[in-house]
């Protein structure tokens, strides 16, 4: 897939707890959820943020609390991308199952100036910085996650598998 | 080549003879667990699979904790969404009443045991570890599909060996070892990592400080961290279940990414300040820092022996005048425990609230939210920007003793500091 946005840029080990506060976490509607996006770090981000934007980071992206809610945010904002030096495991794994697109590019984040605009081609794994010019070779996700974001996500890879072992037991 | 203990519960989890960090496999569960938080969306997700049943009822475990006794309506609906799927799936439930905060009542309740994998929509699921289990956390989403399969893919992570040498002073607990740590190796020092607690410190380690210990290897970046199985861990779960488990070592010749030594030998007991569990200092060397709010309990610091150390100071002072002193006991059972013993007169004669468990104040959830520029000192595991109430809110982590010396003192203190 490719996106092309405005970046918003964030420091290192951005943690669950700012990207989603707790307080919030009632609902698991990402509408809902993006109003407050971010809001403990900068309380005016999610009325800046715009459709199509992309959120980009340090190290360490996503640490602390197992909250879906995080990237569910994230994405019911309409940030079309998340590129980001490392991630934390957990916060990883639930981008990657719901969907939002997120790629591990260190040398993008450390070029970029905020409000620079990439273009990004997350199947191919690279990144351009449209003032610069300058394009990186994001790190690859491991051919496991791919079958898993080719699926169109984690419950569709598994009710594949469901279906398949229905039938099996059928036959 | 040696296996290490975690590569080797993997191992057999994928029905393999081995395997080596950066693989990844396919593992049974043992035990899949949410909470009120995480669980709507995880059952939500594995109703869309059009399964009728979850993989294994015995396997699957829900705990109300987070906002519950429910703080309002929304939360109670939460509650309710999870009670109705728990009954109607017949998966293990603990309700209000027998109950309390998951990372305490699921080994009180003998379901976390050494060779087993657990996966739970929360963090801190990696508490296991110090049974010498294969434990860590996930999101709604993964809790659902492995509701509907029993299995969930696991990416081996590397093994961070731990090794804690010298003589463990008096007043330094679990709690104290993890921030010192942490201190040492940052909040990413464990990425995508195990830690593997060992030495001779640990193998004297009681295990609710072995328990606190493993709660905190997620604030290192870990997927988890894990304790080798001895007689400590084995005569606790002696009085908990009669389940037969088969604990593992690691071999002498396994193969560890990192191996970093802890001399605890000069070690003070620590507080993390503001914003990150890593920002360590020792609790004597922070001068004048006032505070408004203790929190006492949590899955890291709410067991017994965390509630006997806070005791032992509170016994017949008083909470200062411009603090509010919260004690919450981590399940029922440490609840009636503390009672019985008059843990809970002591804290309230001292002037605290001693409250039915629930993780509440941890996450800026209900009965202790901190006001903009409040200072609170918490026994809970994160002082991220926020996590108990307002933005411009500051949090410092630290042990029972010191949560309680600084609840009398009105400012962070070291329970030396009293007398």
């Amino acid at each position: 897939m490719q996106y092309q946005g405005k970046t918003w840029k964030f420091g290192d080990d951005i943690d669950t707890d700012v990207i989603i506060p707790a307080r919030y976490l009632l609902t698991s509607d990402g509408e809902e959820l993006a109003q407050y996006v971010m809001e403990d770090l900068d309380p005016s981000f999610p009325s800046k943020v715009q459709a199509g934007d992309i959120i980009v980071a340090g190290k360490n992206f996503g640490c602390g609390s197992s909250r879906e809610h995080a990237p569910i945010a994230i994405q019911g904002a309409g940030v079309s991308c998340v590129i980001a030096k490392s991630y934390a495991r957990i916060f990883y794994r639930n981008a990657i199952n719901i969907g939002l697109p997120i790629i591990e590019c260190p040398e993008a984040v450390d070029d970029l100036e905020e409000g620079d605009e990439l273009e990004v081609d997350t199947t191919e794994g690279v990144v351009v910085n449209t003032r610069t010019g300058k394009s990186y070779d994001a790190t690859q996700h491991s051919p496991y996650v791919q079958q898993i974001i080719q699926a169109g996500g984690l419950m569709a890879a598994v009710g594949e598998r469901v279906k398949a072992q229905a039938g099996e037991s059928a036959g | 080549m040696g296996q290490t203990m975690t590569e080797k519960i993997l191992a057999k989890g994928a029905g393999v003879d081995e395997v080596t960090p950066g693989d990844i496999v396919e593992v049974n569960l043992d035990l899949v667990m949410t909470n009120d938080v995480t669980a709507p969306l995880s059952i939500r997700e594995f109703q869309k699979t059009g399964l009728e049943k979850v993989f294994d009822p015995s396997k699957v475990v829900f705990v109300p904790d987070h906002f519950v006794p429910a703080k309002d309506i929304r939360s109670a609906e939460n509650a309710k969404i999870m009670r109705e799927f728990a009954h109607e799936q017949g998966t293990l439930y603990f309700e209000l009443g027998r109950a309390g905060i998951e990372h305490v009542v699921l080994p009180e309740n003998g379901l976390t045991l050494p060779g087993d994998i657990i996966i739970g929509a929360d963090s801190h699921t990696c508490t296991y570890g110090a049974f010498n289990c294969f434990s860590t956390g996930m999101g709604s989403t993964d809790i659902a599909a492995a509701m509907a399969t029993g299995t969930t893919w696991i990416r081996v992570p590397p093994t961070l060996k731990l090794v804690y040498t010298g003589t463990l002073p008096e007043d330094i607990g679990g709690k104290d070892l993890i921030l010192h740590t942490i201190g040492q190796i940052g909040v990413d020092g464990g990425l995508n990592m195990v830690l593997e607690f060992t030495g001779p410190v640990i193998d004297q380690l009681p295990q609710d400080d072995r328990i606190a210990m493993c709660n905190m290897a997620i604030e290192a970046g870990a997927d988890t961290g894990i304790f080798p199985f001895d007689d400590i861990t084995k005569t606790w779960l002696d009085e908990v279940t009669d389940r037969p488990y088969e604990a593992v070592a690691s071999d002498p010749d396994a193969h560890y990414e990192r191996v970093v030594e802890i001399d605890v030998t000069n070690l003070k007991p620590v507080v993390a300040l503001p914003h990150l569990p890593s920002n360590v200092h020792f609790a004597d060397s922070i001068e004048d820092m006032t505070i408004n709010q203790v929190v006492i309990g949590s899955c890291t610091n709410g067991r017994l022996s965390d509630l006997r150390a806070a005791a032992e100071v509170l016994r017949g002072r008083e909470v200062h005048p411009n603090v509010r002193l919260i004690v919450i006991p981590g399940s029922q059972k440490v609840h009636r425990d503390a009672s019985k013993e008059g843990l809970d007169d002591i804290f309230m004669e001292a002037g605290a609230i001693f409250s039915t468990s629930t993780c509440g104040p941890c996450l800026g959830g209900y009965m202790g939210v901190i006001a903009d520029g409040e200072r609170c000192v918490s026994t809970t595991n994160r002082n991220f920007r926020g996590r108990m109430g307002h933005r411009s809110a500051e949090i410092i982590l630290s042990g029972p003793k010191v949560a309680a010396a600084s609840a009398v003192l009105g400012r962070v203190a070291d329970p030396s500091q009293l007398n």
